[in-house]
């Protein structure tokens, strides 16, 4: 019996352009290439039977001349599951698309920050270390003095360098709570 | 009574879901009806584990179907030991849920789905513990994934949509390997019955084993977060809610765990990727942990821990030894209680703190001593401080890499080791900033109101163009700051220099605690909590249940010895592979 040619053929094509589309960004692409990559692997997955003959159960042939009915069923399996989690997916997608407008792979915001973050967290910061005005307050172990005088310096310093701007920390909005 | 018992924890929670779909509108039937149906599954597994225990491995031919024809479900000592763990672990987290729930008023988590795919996820882990073939195993890990796609993005915010689809598509990545090892293994060998596989594979060419068995431990280690492939789990696990990432975090890696235990013994038993195993292994863990030491999220830093510690197992899977797999059963269980009771911890602390970044907590030990006995213990069971199991389990791995003696087990040894202080740093510099330190501004007093009292009743009201920009999206309550209408006039500078200080002062405290905070609240980005929900006490419900897991965990020490000689015994039995063959076909005859 010559070996078919045509489905290891089909296979490699849908495993490559489905490749291809799952490494997209848009979401969209990934689940054609999802879809792609199922409809390749149940391909192979029918290749696995071996070599085609005539149908099994219905009782038209002898058992050596019948495909094998396993790969089938479990075919037949496979599509219903990826099925349903195309459907979920396509789901995802539409429910992103209305909440960000947009259907691409998210970034990890929190992965970006700690990959950003400069050795130190906010809260080891020592305060010598900032330029006089960037300090919040005053405080005991203080190289530069500390104390009032420090803060006078700080906001003298300040009122200098941006004379004319308003300040956007000082004078805050009124205060009364708006009634309703 | 096996055969009777067998199919029950795959078919109790599917019929339990269902019947909580028809309920969905009583959430209290629902509530009952859901943990009637795990205790029930848990009395279950326990019947079978001591079934198993004394009498060794069983199969049930499903259907009345002749053996390797019909779906086959085997129990032996691994198996239903796996089954009590997640079982216990199910019902812990899901009564935490329900208290959850019952505490939040569904906005979060709507229970009416919740529970029916909180169901399903068990009856899909309890599926992929009892495969008898390969294709039953695919189809247990298509349940369990296509309930835990729901449950990761529950509720359907921006944040999690994003988690949700790098795990769906990892995911679905991991099950079309392994989808196209199975077509590959039957296009070998005829067969997807693993017992008969044990059998078959052996006869076929080195090469095609080792291509089988290559795609088989890609599909499972992606499932296992083990190292290259594990940069999807920190993603994806922390921005889901609380229980759902404990049981996650407990049950859905080990059951990639348990499946290349059974590859690498029972399909696979030559050996011929032990060495790539170590050196994954080795890596799992010392990355996996230095990422952890790298975060500030209490979460995130789990996560991380998590996947280093997946590396123990591994570790212990690639010794291919009695002793080492005997280790890596203990130590599977007692990672699945351990990381789940620390998620459920992670969750009481975001309650609590309003936040799970370390960065902005502080003081939890003072404002709630037992949340921080809650948190400490395990913690410390996690690092393996000697003892709670943590250490157990280690100390079982660790000898039995000197025991092996070879160069690359005892750089594992050592890389054990250095992992297992590293956890310790990563808990205890959480220990130390959100629970020891003095409290952080909590985020409710950063308002506007707060911060005009800061400045004073003599500071004169500025034109809006002047107002802080900061503050604004920290606000807890939006209606205070002032529309365009209420614009007050600019007047002269009537405080003090030194009142003028004072407010400036206390302005940039505030400026700064808002500035390096590190939770965008309002963007959808972040996990911010939600505006106009005030800080409440802990529900005792989750208190009290995170409390049970905790004892449970601790409690893992007492039943140590016994729990040991149960995993020894499952080791032996998966070593000599006999015991699970002629379960599935008596006598030992292999068609």
């Amino acid at each position: 019996m010559t070996p078919t040619i045509v489905l290891p053929v089909i296979i490699g094509g849908l495993y490559a352009a489905g490749v291809y589309l799952l490494l997209d960004r848009s979401l969209t692409r990934v689940l054609l290439g999802f879809l792609l990559l199922g409809n390749a692997t149940n391909v192979l997955l029918l290749s696995s039977g071996g070599p085609a003959g005539l149908p099994p159960i219905i009782g038209i042939a002898e058992p050596e001349d019948m495909s094998d009915p396993l790969p089938q069923a479990l075919i037949l399996t496979a599509i219903v599951i990826t099925f349903g989690i195309a459907a979920f997916v396509l789901a995802l997608i539409y429910r992103s698309w209305r909440l960000v407008r947009q259907e691409v792979v998210g970034v990890d915001e929190e992965d970006r920050r700690v990959a950003a973050r400069e050795g130190m967290d906010a809260d080891e910061l020592d305060p010598d270390d900032l330029a006089p005005e960037d300090r919040p307050a005053a405080h005991a172990d203080s190289l530069h003095g500390g104390g009032l005088e420090n803060d006078f310096a700080a906001e003298a310093a300040l009122a200098r360098r941006y004379a004319g701007i308003a300040s956007d920390d000082v004078d805050l909005p009124p205060t009364q709570r708006r009634t309703r | 009574m096996i055969s009777v018992l067998t199919p029950l924890p795959v078919l109790l929670p599917l019929l339990g879901a269902a019947c909580a779909l028809l309920v969905g509108r009583h959430p209290r039937v629902q509530r009952t009806l859901s943990i009637l149906v795990l205790s029930a599954v848990l009395t279950v597994s326990v019947a079978l584990l001591l079934l198993a225990d004394h009498s060794g491995a069983e199969a049930v031919s499903l259907g009345g179907w002749p053996v390797p024809l019909g779906i086959v479900l085997v129990v032996d000592r691994l198996s239903a030991l796996m089954l009590v763990v997640a079982a216990t672990v199910g019902l812990g987290v899901l009564v935490f849920a329900v208290g959850q729930g019952s505490a939040d008023g569904d906005e979060e988590t709507p229970l009416s789905i919740f529970h029916p795919t909180f169901l399903v996820l068990m009856a899909g882990v309890a599926n992929a513990f009892l495969a008898g073939d390969l294709f039953n195993l695919y189809v247990g890990f298509e349940i369990l994934l296509t309930a835990s796609y729901v449950l990761l993005t529950l509720g359907g915010s921006a944040p999690r949509i994003r988690a949700g689809i790098t795990y769906v598509v990892v995911s679905l990545l991991s099950s079309l390997i392994f989808l196209a090892a199975i077509a590959l293994v039957y296009a070998a060998t005829g067969t997807v019955n693993m017992a008969q596989l044990a059998d078959r594979l052996a006869d076929l060419p080195d090469g095609t084993q080792l291509l089988l068995q290559s795609m088989l431990l890609i599909a499972f280690s992606i499932k296992a977060a083990i190292f290259p492939l594990s940069a999807w789990l920190p993603d994806s696990y922390p921005t889901a809610p609380a229980p759902v990432t404990a049981v996650f975090a407990g049950l859905l890696t080990k059951v990639g765990v348990y499946s290349i235990i059974r590859t690498q013994t029972l399909l696979f038993p030559g050996g011929a990727l032990d060495g790539v195993l170590m050196w994954a292994a080795l890596a799992t863990m010392v990355i996996g942990i230095l990422g952890a030491v790298a975060q500030t999220d209490l979460r995130r830093i789990l996560s991380f821990t998590l996947v280093s510690h997946i590396g123990y197992m591994v570790f212990g899977i690639a010794l291919a030894t009695t002793a080492g797999l005997a280790g890596a059963i203990f130590y599977v269980v007692h990672h699945i209680a351990i990381q789940t009771t620390l998620f459920l911890v992670a969750g009481l602390v975001e309650r609590q703190g309003g936040s799970t970044a370390v960065d902005r907590l502080g003081g939890l030990a003072k404002a709630s001593p037992l949340l921080a006995v809650l948190f400490f213990v395990p913690a410390m069971n996690l690092a393996g401080i000697p003892p709670f199991s943590g250490f157990i389990g280690k100390l079982g791995l660790l000898e039995a890499g000197v025991a092996d003696g070879g160069w690359l087990p005892l750089t594992l040894v050592a890389g054990g080791a250095v992992t297992s202080l590293l956890t310790l740093v990563a808990v205890s510099r959480v220990w130390s900033r959100a629970f020891w330190r003095p409290p952080a501004q909590s985020p409710v007093a950063d308002s506007s109101r707060a911060a005009a009292a800061d400045a004073g009743p003599e500071l004169t009201p500025e034109p809006i163009g002047a107002v802080a920009s900061g503050n604004g999206h920290a606000d807890g309550d939006g209606a205070e700051v002032p529309d365009g209408g209420a614009l007050p006039t600019r007047a002269t500078a009537a405080g003090g220099v030194a009142t003028r200080a004072a407010a400036r002062r206390a302005a940039w405290a505030r400026h700064t605690a808002v500035a390096t905070a590190t939770l965008p609240a309002e963007d959808g980005l972040g996990e911010g909590r939600r505006p106009g929900r005030p800080l409440r006490p802990l529900p005792r419900v989750m208190v009290s249940t995170t409390a049970v897991m905790v004892a449970l965990t601790v409690a893992l020490t007492g039943v140590a010895g016994w729990l040991y000689g149960v995993a020894d015994r499952a080791a032996a039995d998966l070593v000599d592979r006999r015991p699970y063959v002629e379960s599935v076909f008596p006598g030992g005859e292999v068609p």
